[in-house]
C-alpha cells in the first residue's frame, strides 16, 4: 500500500450546484495532508467523501485502497473527526470511551484512558458540558483510539482559541509519531497547517488547484518582480498563478520545474501561507 | 451497539415504563371490584329480567374512566412514534453525532438494526401490554356498554386487544422514516403525528367495514332497533320514527348502515338519528292516535308499524368478527411497518449522509 487517498475525476453535486468537481488525487501514505481553501471550497464534501458519509456523484474514490465505509473492516482502518467535533451532549465522557471500545474492534483502551487522565477531562463529566477545546479533545480521542491508519478531521481547530488550537494539533503530532499513521486535516487558515503538514492540497472553487509535497511546492514556486510588462513571455515550463500590476511594476508568482535564470526579474521565495493566497487569488481573477 | 442504544434510550424507557406500572397498577386495584359489581348485579338483574337497566347505570358510573383508558391506549402509539419514532434520526443529524457515530466500526445499516429492533420491540411491548391491561380491566363495561360504545365501535376496536402493537409499530417506523426525509425534529413530529391520524381516521371508516363482507339483515320494528315514534300533538302531521343503531339479538354489532324499509321495500330514509323518518300511519284515529290508549311509541302503535309493513334493515359486523378483525388489522398494521423498515433501510445506505 503506497497511496491512502486516490480520487479520480470525483465529483459532488448538491442538487444543481458542483460542491466538488473533477479531483483527482494521489496522496501518498505516512503524510499529513493539509487540505486548504477558503469556506465553501468543498474541503468538508471531499473529507466526507473520503470517509463514506457521502456518495460521489461522479468519479470514483479509494482510501486505503478501499471503497470508503463499505464494510466494518474499512471503517475500522479509516478515523474521522467531523468538523465541530460532535459528541453525545448527554453522554458522559467515559460513556464516549466505552462507546468506542464497544463499536471499534481495535480500540485502545489503555491510550484512550491514558490521553483522557493528561487532558484533564473529567470521566464522570457529561460532553455537553465541555468546552469547545476539551470536546476537540474528547473527539480526538475517540478518533485516535480507534487506533486508524488514516485519521480525517475536517476543521478540528475552527472553534478553538490559538492555546487550544495549538495544544490541539501538538497532540494530533504526537499521536502521529507515536503510532504511525496517515492524516489529513482540512483548515482554512494556512497558519495551522504550516507548522504540521508536509503535503498540502488547495481547494478552491470545488477544485483542486495544486496537491504536492510541501517542500516540492516551496521549491517550485517563485514570486518574479521587475518593471511593468503585460504580455508575459515565460519558458514552456513556467505557468502563471496569479499576478498583479502597479504602474510601474509587476509581480508574477509563477510555478517552474527549473531554477529562473532572467536578469530582468527579482526572484524570491514564498512562503505557504503567499502560495495558497495566490492559488485563492487566480481563482478569483477567473471569476 | 446494543449498549449504545440502551444507554440513549433508557431514561424514555424508564419513563414508559413507570406511566405503564402506574397505570397497571391502578387497574389492577379497580379491576377486581369492578368484575364483582358487575357479576353481582348480572345475577341480581336476571331475576327480575331488568339487565337493560343495570346495564345503563353501571356503564353510566364507569363511562369517564372507561373513555379515559380507551383513550390511553388510543394515544399510545402516536406518543411512540413521536418521541420515539421521529427524534431518532433527527436528534442525531441536528448534533452532528451521525458523524460521529456512522464513523466507528459498525456499518450504517447495522447501527439502525438495532436501534430499530431494541426500541421498536419496546414500543410493541408497551403498545401491547397497555392494551391487554385496559381490554382485561374494561371487560364487564365492554359487555355493559351502550350501541356505539360496544367493542366493534371503531373508537373502542383500536383500544382493545392486539391491534395497539400494529398501530405502535407502524407509528414508530413511521416517524423514523419522517425523521429521515424531513431531518428536523419539530417538523418530523408534526408530520409523523399528521400521517399516523390520517391513517388511523381512514382504516374504520373505509377500509375496516369491508375487511369481511357485511352481514345484511331485515328485522321486524321492536323495543331493541326503535329509539322513538314521535307523534305531533294536532292531529293531520304523519309520525316519525327513529330507528335505534342496533341489530336485534346480536348486541355488539357494528352497524354500518340502518335504514327503515315500507312495505314495497324501499328505503323511507335513513330511520337513524336526527328527526327520525317520516312513516305513513294515520295519527288521528287508531293506535298511533295521540288519545289512544298505547299512544307514545307504545306496543300497540308499534305493532300498527310493523302490520303496515314498515321493516329496519341494517348492514353491520358482528361481534364474533372480533377477534378475525383484530389479526387482520394488525397484520395490515405490521406490513405497512414492515415496508416502511425496508425504506428506512434503504434510504440511510442510498441517500441519507
Amino acid at each position: 500500500m503506497n497511496a491512502v487517498l486516490q480520487a479520480q475525476g470525483l465529483g459532488k453535486k448538491y442538487g444543481r450546484r458542483w460542491a466538488l468537481r473533477e479531483c483527482t488525487l494521489d496522496i501518498p501514505a505516512g503524510r499529513v495532508v493539509g487540505l486548504v481553501g477558503p469556506n465553501g471550497a468543498g474541503k468538508t464534501t471531499l473529507l466526507k467523501l473520503a470517509s463514506g458519509q457521502l456518495e460521489p456523484t461522479s468519479g470514483g474514490i479509494t482510501v486505503l485502497d478501499g471503497r470508503p465505509a463499505a464494510t466494518p473492516a474499512q471503517l475500522a482502518r479509516v478515523g474521522f473527526v467531523a468538523q465541530d467535533t460532535p459528541v453525545y451532549a448527554g453522554l458522559t465522557v467515559s460513556d464516549h470511551l466505552r462507546l468506542g471500545a464497544r463499536l471499534n474492534s481495535r480500540w485502545d483502551a489503555a491510550m484512550a484512558g491514558e490521553r483522557i487522565a493528561r487532558l484533564g477531562l473529567i470521566p464522570a463529566h457529561r460532553a455537553g458540558k465541555l468546552s469547545g477545546g476539551q470536546r476537540a479533545q474528547l473527539a480526538l480521542t475517540l478518533g485516535l483510539a480507534k487506533r486508524p491508519e488514516l485519521l480525517i478531521l475536517d476543521e478540528p481547530v475552527a472553534s478553538l482559541d490559538p492555546l487550544a488550537r495549538r495544544e490541539f494539533l501538538q497532540g494530533l503530532m504526537e499521536a502521529t509519531v507515536e503510532h504511525e499513521f496517515s492524516v489529513v486535516l482540512s483548515s482554512h487558515l494556512v497558519s495551522d497547517l504550516e507548522r504540521v503538514c508536509d503535503f498540502l492540497v488547495v481547494l478552491v472553487g470545488s477544485r483542486v488547484q495544486v496537491a504536492g509535497e510541501v517542500d516540492t511546492l516551496l521549491a517550485t514556486h517563485h514570486r518574479l518582480t521587475g518593471p511593468r510588462r503585460e504580455p508575459v513571455r515565460l519558458a514552456a515550463d513556467q505557468h502563471v498563478v496569479s499576478e498583479s500590476h502597479t504602474d510601474r511594476q509587476s509581480t508574477f508568482v509563477i510555478r517552474a520545474d527549473a531554477p529562473i535564470h532572467d536578469s530582468a526579474w527579482t526572484v524570491t521565495q514564498l512562503s505557504l501561507e503567499d502560495l495558497v493566497l495566490a492559488y485563492m487569488d487566480k481563482h478569483e481573477v477567473r471569476r | 451497539m446494543i449498549w449504545l442504544t440502551w444507554r440513549q434510550f433508557r431514561g424514555s424507557a424508564a419513563m414508559m415504563a413507570a406511566a405503564l406500572g402506574v397505570l397497571a397498577v391502578a387497574l389492577a386495584v379497580t379491576g377486581p371490584g369492578l368484575a364483582s359489581t358487575f357479576s353481582a348485579g348480572i345475577a341480581a338483574c336476571t331475576a327480575d329480567n331488568t339487565c337493560d337497566n343495570f346495564y345503563n347505570r353501571f356503564f353510566g358510573e364507569y363511562q369517564l374512566p372507561f373513555m379515559a383508558m380507551t383513550l390511553v391506549v388510543l394515544l399510545l402509539p402516536a406518543l411512540v412514534g413521536l418521541f420515539w419514532g421521529a427524534p431518532m434520526i433527527t436528534r442525531e443529524l441536528e448534533a452532528g453525532t451521525h458523524l460521529l457515530v456512522w464513523n466507528q466500526s459498525i456499518t450504517r445499516g447495522r447501527w439502525l438494526a438495532v436501534k430499530l429492533g431494541l426500541t421498536g420491540l419496546s414500543a410493541v411491548a408497551a403498545a401491547g401490554l397497555c392494551g391487554l391491561i385496559v381490554t382485561w380491566w374494561s371487560g364487564p363495561l365492554d359487555e355493559s356498554a351502550a350501541e356505539g360504545m360496544a367493542l366493534m365501535a371503531p373508537l373502542v376496536f383500536g383500544a382493545r386487544g392486539i391491534a395497539p402493537m400494529g398501530y405502535a409499530a407502524f407509528a414508530f417506523v413511521l416517524g423514523v422514516v419522517v425523521g429521515m426525509l424531513v431531518r428536523r425534529t419539530l417538523p418530523a413530529m408534526a408530520l409523523t403525528l399528521a400521517v399516523f391520524a390520517a391513517i388511523q381516521l381512514a382504516l374504520p371508516t373505509m377500509v375496516r367495514p369491508h375487511l369481511l363482507a357485511p352481514v345484511t339483515a331485515t328485522f321486524e320494528l321492536s323495543m331493541a332497533n326503535v329509539d322513538s315514534i314521535s307523534i305531533p300533538r294536532e292531529g293531520g302531521a304523519a309520525p316519525r320514527l327513529t330507528l335505534r343503531d342496533a341489530v336485534p339479538g346480536r348486541a355488539g354489532s357494528w352497524v354500518l348502515t340502518n335504514e327503515l324499509l315500507d312495505s314495497a321495500g324501499r328505503v323511507v330514509s335513513a330511520g337513524s338519528g336526527g328527526s327520525g323518518a317520516v312513516i305513513n300511519v294515520s295519527s288521528t284515529s287508531g293506535p298511533c292516535a295521540p288519545g289512544s290508549a298505547a299512544a307514545g311509541g307504545g306496543d300497540g302503535c308499534l305493532g300498527e308499524v310493523n302490520r303496515l309493513g314498515y321493516r329496519q334493515q341494517v348492514t353491520y359486523q358482528p361481534l364474533e368478527r372480533f377477534w378475525l378483525f383484530q389479526w387482520i388489522e394488525t397484520g395490515i398494521y405490521a406490513l405497512l411497518a414492515v415496508g416502511l423498515t425496508w425504506l428506512s433501510f434503504w434510504w440511510i445506505r442510498r441517500r441519507l449522509s
